[in-house]
């Protein structure tokens, strides 16, 4: 119960420093609908469902990666991650907090994405809207954890997508998979169990990322 | 309540602190002095934990919620009022009737009026007086203040002499500072550090 009002705590103060800096959540809005503006354009006049859902996922990819760059700004440029790390909190419950409110700011953005994909190319299914959300918390898990390992380099920038985009290759193939697939519970159940797995290895680990 | 032996720091190539050893009982007031670049700042993250020794052994008998460290930032965020921030902490150091406390804080150090000001639009002065609210809110038994005096005018540095006096004898204090002139009555010991 305590751990759960320290992570409350602490993503709330997550969401309350965005709500007034307002500068991660219109920046990714703004760039999904971009991508799905322009490939509109770009693609053929009738494209195929294979091709605009690779392009779903691969714009998904590329917003949350929009997010998880910008989301240890205020602890690296305001140096706060040293309060944070002495606090006698579980150190787990900064990478949750952070975690979820990554994963509010893409849901968010997902929000106008999908309504967009659907109005642009094709329709949007149970099984892709699943999947999405499947996706998103294991974007979030591993990219907030990879997030605060790049956070403290010089190479930020470069680092994190080098580190996470790898690394995300699996829920692209989870997700494409369902997304396409006729059956896609094999692929849904991948994605669960890639959250699990990686949900665990990063609350686990992540007091050895930010402790010295 | 500290004991550290032939502590050492490297960066690298360049060492920042060597041959450290320091005892702090429980109580004691520790004043650390030193020219710029001498390890002060480093000594103190050590005490604090934030920093591994890169030799020697330190031992703190104090958990983290025990702990109060002021550094040279103020870890709190600019973008949230005073009483935002101290409300994070409150609640992370699960501080017993937290809206009281923070609020004999901020009237002590003048921020009450302030409170619901964004950190961005405070002044360096005020700022520091807010880090030091946080500092106190959990009411720790060990303090560790890295130049508590930056950035304080006249009244704020007589406000923290008050509560410096306040807790000597009854909490551990460990201070660097460039002044130890300004306390050092109340100081139980001193180190010195030499560039």
């Amino acid at each position: 119960m305590t751990y759960a009002r320290d992570v409350a705590a602490l993503a709330r103060k997550d969401l309350l420093l965005e709500l007034r800096a307002r500068d991660t959540l219109p920046a990714m809005v703004l760039f999904v609908a971009a991508v799905f503006v322009v490939f509109h354009f770009v693609l053929p006049a009738a494209p195929s469902r294979l091709e605009t859902t690779g392009l779903l996922w691969v714009a998904i990819l590329f917003t949350a990666l929009l997010g998880l760059g910008r989301a240890f700004v205020p602890e690296r440029e305001q140096r706060t991650m040293d309060g944070l790390v002495l606090a006698p909190c579980d150190r787990s419950a900064i990478w949750l907090a952070k975690s979820l409110a990554t994963l509010a700011f893409l849901a968010a953005a997902e929000v106008v994405a999908l309504p967009l994909y659907a109005l642009f190319f094709h329709r949007i299914g149970g099984a892709t809207v699943l999947a999405v959300v499947l996706a998103d918390l294991g974007i979030c898990a591993v990219g907030t954890f990879l997030g605060a390992m790049a956070v403290v380099t010089r190479a930020r920038d470069l680092l994190l997508p080098l580190l996470f985009l790898p690394l995300a290759l699996p829920v692209v193939v989870g997700a494409v998979g369902s997304s396409v697939a006729s059956a896609p519970g094999r692929y849904l159940g991948f994605l669960a169990l890639y959250d699990l797995l990686f949900g665990v290895v990063c609350w686990a680990s992540f007091e050895y990322v930010v402790a010295e | 309540m500290i004991t550290a032996r032939r502590l050492g720091k490297r960066f690298g190539d360049r060492r920042v602190l060597r041959g450290v050893d320091l005892d702090l009982e429980r109580g004691g007031f520790l004043v650390v002095t030193g020219a710029n670049g001498a390890g002060k700042t480093t000594l103190l993250r050590i005490c604090a934990g934030l920093t591994a020794p890169s030799e020697g052994t330190i031992e703190r008998r104090a958990r983290r919620s025990e702990l109060g460290y002021l550094g040279h930032e103020p870890l709190v965020y600019r973008e949230l009022t005073a009483l935002e921030n101290l409300e994070l902490y409150g609640r992370l150091y699960r501080v017993p009737e937290r809206r009281e406390r923070i609020g004999m804080l901020l009237e002590r150090f003048g921020l009450w009026e302030a409170r619901h000001e964004r950190v961005a639009s405070y002044s360096r002065g005020m700022t520091q007086r807010l880090a030091l609210c946080r500092v106190l809110l959990h009411d720790p038994g060990l303090l560790v203040l890295d130049e508590p005096y930056s950035a304080l005018d006249e009244a704020g540095a007589e406000l923290l002499d008050a509560q410096l006096a306040e807790l000597h004898g009854e909490r551990t204090l460990l201070v660097a500072t460039h002044d130890p002139a300004r306390i050092d009555s109340l100081a139980t010991a001193r180190l010195g550090l030499a560039a």
